[in-house]
């Protein structure tokens, strides 16, 4: 009887909780508002309308565009010395801001963040590595892909994995939040421990230190990286089904999403992720993998 | 030497703007935080006022407050106030300001604990010999208790300022980015040329938050030998 009520008194002291939380939140807000002019000019109203995301018309008006890329995903996206962002997927990035006439503003995100970050607003197109997967596509809209990707495991290469039954009980596969390598794993293989990563820096750093047996991520990453670091060999370099990579905006954004599929249509015409590949992605992946990566005016073949 | 520099990954510090841009990242640290510590003493002295009164009604509240602070992990703070804000009420924070709000709300709950402990340790003789000399309450706070408790307070709250300068880091994960994302990327940038750049960059990240924190914490321990008597 007395635990029934203790459980009752805590339900309602967590749901008291919850409403003061946000009240609290929202009354600070106004708060620091008045007591401070400096961050009160960082606050953006939301627009009057009901929808989060900003439609074409609007982001032509405003004069900018923000973009979502990787800052710590060398040759995707990173920021290079001189602080400029850099990669295959900026390049397209700068592309679509001169094609619309608007100045880029890039947003650095996170991997598990990438579909919080379109359905909240905080950016206007996600070009960060984004693998399209059914499930991502009920939470965001993709525009047609511009890159094929795989899953692959890279592993130390004198115990090199070559079939994810290798992997025993208590060893542990390295993988980074919310990419489509965990995605794939907990579905097919939920007998394999995951050590999961927030960053690609940090997961890279476990790998090396031994937290893991394996690593597993896109193809492209773990053949770069076997490329590049000694003694780590890529035992499996497909796993899984065939996906691509494609920019995406947030839920019900039809007029960016059109105007993006027909910019990446008629940018065919002049093999622009062509151009891409050999400007960003020549030096890690070498020519051999150019046609089975790049994907031209979003047509799979 | 030059082999030494580029073993331990120092070297990528003096390529580019790699420093520069260390120290912009260690900017946006500091400005936060310093931000958030003055709007938290402020409203942390207010709120630590209000937590000594006997109204059962702001008791429950403060209580209520003060346990969600200390309940809830700063992460996820973070989170509810930058994309839940933006998902509830359609509020659109610059993440910086996010940043703000949350360690503001955390810092207030932390230092009106902190008051209210300092307060209600003035002892309660100090109130009496007031209202003896026929000083109001008005006049009995501001001029007997206030100035004590401060000085009771400085240290407790110094702590409290480079705790918050060292939880910033956090702020990562609502697309900020500070100095230890700007050492992320510049690994990233040079995994192939330094693949050891991790270490260079992360000592480097460590001399600088010891830095910046250090002399607060030599400050702390200044003030509390000064007043000790």
């Amino acid at each position: 009887m007395k635990n029934t009520k203790v459980f009752k008194l805590l339900a309602v002291v967590l749901a008291a909780v919850m409403i003061v939380g946000v009240m609290a939140g929202c009354s600070k807000a106004t708060e620091a508002d008045k007591g401070n002019t400096e961050a009160a000019g960082a606050t953006e109203a939301a627009a009057s309308s009901d929808v989060i995301y900003r439609p074409l018309d609007e982001i032509k008006e405003s004069g900018s565009i923000k973009i979502g890329v990787f800052s710590d995903k060398n040759p995707f996206g990173y920021v290079d010395e001189n602080g400029e962002y850099q990669g295959y997927d900026v390049y397209f990035a700068r592309r679509i801001a001169e094609d619309l006439g608007v100045e880029v503003e890039f947003v650095s995100t996170e991997a598990a963040n990438r579909v919080e970050a379109l359905q909240t607003g905080k950016v206007d197109i996600i070009l960060a590595n984004f693998t399209v997967t059914d499930e991502r596509a009920q939470q965001v809209d993709f525009a047609l892909p511009y890159m094929n990707v795989a899953l692959g495991v890279v592993s130390p290469s004198d115990n090199v994995i070559t079939d994810l039954s290798q992997i025993g009980a208590d060893d542990a596969v390295i993988v980074i939040s919310g990419t489509t390598a965990e995605i794939y794993l907990e579905q097919n293989n939920p007998e394999i421990t995951l050590k999961k990563y927030d960053t690609y820096s940090d997961a890279k750093t476990a790998f090396e230190n031994g937290q893991g047996v394996a690593w597993a991520n896109d193809n492209t990453e773990v053949i770069a990286y076997a490329n590049t670091v000694e003694g780590y060999t890529v035992g499996i370099p497909k796993l899984g089904s065939d996906d691509t990579i494609a920019p995406a905006v947030t839920k019900g954004n039809e007029t960016l999403l059109n105007w993006i599929n027909d910019e990446i249509k008629s940018l065919a015409g002049e093999q622009f992720f062509h151009k891409d590949y050999e400007e960003t992605l020549v030096d890690t992946y070498g020519k051999d993998y150019e046609e089975e990566l790049v994907v031209e005016g979003g047509v799979i073949g | 030497m030059q082999a030494l520099a580029t073993d331990l990954g120092f070297d990528v510090l003096f390529k580019g703007t790699n420093f520069l841009r260390l120290l912009g990242g260690m900017w946006v640290t500091l400005k936060i935080s310093l931000i958030s510590v003055a709007l938290s003493i402020v409203l942390g002295i207010l709120l630590g006022i209000v937590m000594t009164f006997k109204n059962p009604v702001t008791k429950a509240i403060c209580r209520i407050y003060l346990e969600i602070v200390r309940i809830m992990p700063q992460l996820v703070l973070l989170f509810i106030v930058y994309y839940g804000s933006a998902r509830l009420i359609g509020l659109k924070f610059e993440p910086e300001f996010a940043a703000v709000i949350v360690f503001t709300f955390w810092g207030t709950a932390e230092m009106g604990d902190l008051v209210r402990g300092a307060l209600q340790s003035i002892p309660k003789h100090q109130y009496e010999s007031a209202y003896a000399l026929g000083m109001s309450h008005r006049q009995t706070y501001f001029c007997i208790v206030i100035p004590q408790t401060v000085r009771r307070l400085l240290p407790l709250s110094i702590n409290l300022v480079t705790r918050m300068i060292k939880t910033t880091p956090l702020i990562v994960m609502i697309e900020v980015v500070e100095a230890t994302k700007v050492a992320r990327q510049i690994i990233d940038a040079n995994r192939v040329a330094s693949p050891n750049a991790a270490f260079g960059l992360f000592f480097v990240i460590f001399v600088l938050y010891f830095a910046v924190c250090w002399p607060i914490s030599l400050l702390a321990s200044h003030l509390e030998k000064k007043w000790s008597n």
